[in-house]
């Protein structure tokens, strides 16, 4: 009998402590099929991060480093520079990503790291009961802005995909969704692309993927799929930003 | 190999790439600059990894990550920097990987200045970061020394998969001294059979130090203090000085402070003062028991320091409270004067006498 769907390779076999309704677990999926099909497990290092996916490093069958809030991409330079020969991705949330280490992944972005940034972006703090995130939407409501996000306090929610393709080295920069089948085959394709660039060690590559936080919402799964095609993909383009096949497009000089 | 006449902080470059340290990663900090624009020419030639980063966080991350990858890894700074390095440092030592960091002492608080200094000695021996751990941490006092500790601390770092410092104060990292880069022969490593290398014919590994089971993280807790246990039995280093002979007072100093007291030492003699001097060159674990031993022949112990006092308390400890310790120290980056430490010395001895009549 011919297989046609099984736990990938690079999955293990641990059940997860992600709630109903949220999508790290697809993430996770497509990341470790998209593993198995290039054959990148076996010499692949994920830096897991400080936020509800914490515990990766459980779910996935290959090495692991648990990096400092924040921090993975300095951790993920670290492995690469000194492994160039090893295949590394960071997985990191928004609030990780966006605001306590921005520093770091605009620098290793500019820097031309050549190791792949997944970044979850679902608009909230989720480890820590739902705050609000550099990415949480105008108005939205969270236990640190109870009276929606005021942008005249705050500003507005980073876009970090625009902003690190405005970069001029190299790279890839994508925006993918993973909250619907039509989004989800979308997403594995940029993912491998990502991974490809690093395993021809072409350049950077950074996958956002909008992601659903059911619980820190206050919605339904079902709503929280919905509230992710009307509220975040209007002001979140899911598109290709950069890829070094268009470099140099638009460029002043 | 024939002497050559380095700057400290060149020759600790130097001396890195010898120990076969050759991946390094920096932040510009006064005063050790000239470590990075050294290994910047130098490690490209020695077919290592040279990086400066965006921050000393990101730096002191991107050795977490080396290093978890089985990497030799290394990075220099100064006080504000490693500051900067501790929240890394913490998980560094949890996550129980072998990293050297040189830390070239300016004064402070806060920015501080740029002059010598040994006001980290808190920071490097106490802790520093969060959670319980602890460094082992090396003081030369000569660029010889320097250079001489640099393949130690990566074998020890290794040996115990632990943190190590070299504390160095600006005297260090500035002046230029004849050094002689020597041969070291250490016994073979333990392998690095937990590094996150890739999971070919092995089970995945993980560099981690996130325990929220209480029994788990307690476990690690004494699994690392066992090291530090060991550490205290097997890695304790010192030099004394003019302890072969009677002597009324003996003086405890590192680094460059233990130099100007052996010139004091040296004038005290003139005078028919003796006086013994104790240096340490590990200051995690410090060298209690020899200070004991050494302070029974004595009223009193004096430590000095180029901070307000810090190592002080150290030595109090040593001694078990049984004879003052008193402090002479010049701190903010001003550089005590052998005479300075001779006054202090007459001064205490003087005191003595008068307390006994």
């Amino acid at each position: 009998m011919k297989t046609i769907f099984k736990r990938p390779e690079a999955l293990a076999e641990t059940p997860t402590h992600y709630c109903p309704g949220c999508t790290h677990g697809v993430a996770h999926r497509l990341i470790a099929e998209v593993l198995d099909e290039l054959g990148l497990r076996e010499r692949t290092v994920g830096i897991v991060p400080v936020g509800c996916s914490v515990l990766a490093f459980n779910y996935f069958n290959f090495d692991c480093q648990e990096a400092s809030h924040g921090r993975a991409p300095a951790v993920a330079t670290g492995i690469k520079r000194g492994r160039p020969d090893l295949i590394v991705f960071t997985y990191q949330g928004d609030g990780d990503l966006a605001s306590i280490g921005m520093a770091e992944i605009v620098h290793a972005a500019n820097r031309g790291e050549k190791f792949t940034a997944v970044f979850i972006n679902n608009a909230v703090y989720g480890m820590t009961g739902g705050q609000m995130a550099p990415t949480t939407m105008p108005g939205q409501v969270t236990t640190t802005c109870p009276a929606g996000r005021d942008v005249e306090q705050v500003g507005y929610p980073i876009r970090m995909c625009e902003l690190l393709a405005s970069l001029r080295t190299p790279g890839f920069v994508e925006r993918v969704a993973v909250h619907q089948p039509k989004y989800i085959i979308k997403a594995k394709r940029a993912l491998k692309k990502a991974f490809q660039y690093q395993a021809d060690n072409r350049c950077f590559s950074f996958v956002e993927c909008l992601s659903t936080c059911p619980t820190n919402w206050g919605l339904t799964p079902l709503k929280a799929v919905q509230w992710v095609d009307e509220t975040m993909i209007p002001y979140y383009p899911v598109k290709n930003f950069k890829s070094p096949e268009t470099e140099g497009e638009g460029d002043a000089d | 190999m024939a002497k050559v006449l380095m700057k400290g902080n060149e020759a600790i470059g130097e001396a890195g790439i010898r120990a076969r340290g050759l991946c390094y990663f920096c932040y510009p900090i006064t005063p050790q600059s000239e470590v990075a624009e050294y290994l910047s020419k130098r490690m490209p030639e020695a077919g290592g990894v040279f990086l400066q980063g965006e921050s000393e966080v990101a730096v002191s991350n991107m050795l977490y990550g080396a290093a978890g990858a089985g990497v030799r890894c290394w990075t220099s700074s100064s006080g504000p920097g490693i500051s900067l390095m501790m929240e890394a440092l913490a998980y560094i030592a949890a996550a129980e990987l072998p990293v050297v960091i040189v830390n070239i002492v300016r004064c402070g608080p806060g920015l501080g200045g740029i002059l010598p200094s040994q006001s980290d000695y808190r920071q490097a021996v106490k802790g520093g970061g969060h959670g319980d751990y602890q460094c082992l941490v090396y003081a030369p006092a000569s660029v010889q020394e320097a250079v001489d500790l640099m393949p130690l601390a990566f074998d020890r770092a290794e040996r115990y998969r632990n943190p190590v410092l070299i504390i160095g104060d600006g005297m260090i990292g500035q002046m230029m001294e004849p050094v002689e880069f020597k041969e070291h022969k250490f016994p073979p490593l333990p392998p690095k059979d937990w590094a996150t290398t890739g999971c070919k014919g092995r089970k995945p590994n993980v560099v981690n130090s996130l325990y929220l089971d209480p029994y788990a993280e307690e476990k690690l807790n004494l699994r690392m203090v066992a090291k530090y246990e060991k550490m205290k039995k097997e890695e304790v280093r010192c030099e004394e000085y003019n302890t072969d002979k009677p002597y009324q007072a003996l003086l405890v100093a590192y680094g460059t402070t233990a130099r100007i007291c052996r010139t004091a030492i040296h004038k005290l003699g003139e005078e028919g003062i003796h006086v013994a001097l104790l240096r340490p060159i590990t200051l995690f674990p410090f060298p209690r028991q020899r200070i004991y031993e050494l302070a029974q022949k004595v009223d009193w112990v004096m430590s000095v320091e180029m901070s307000t006092g810090q190592m002080v308390e150290d030595v109090e400890l040593s001694v078990r409270c049984e004879k003052p310790v008193h402090f002479f120290g010049r701190t903010g980056g001003v550089v005590p004067a052998p005479e300075e430490v001779v006054e202090a010395v007459k001064k205490q001895l003087g005191a003595g006498k008068g307390g006994q009549a």
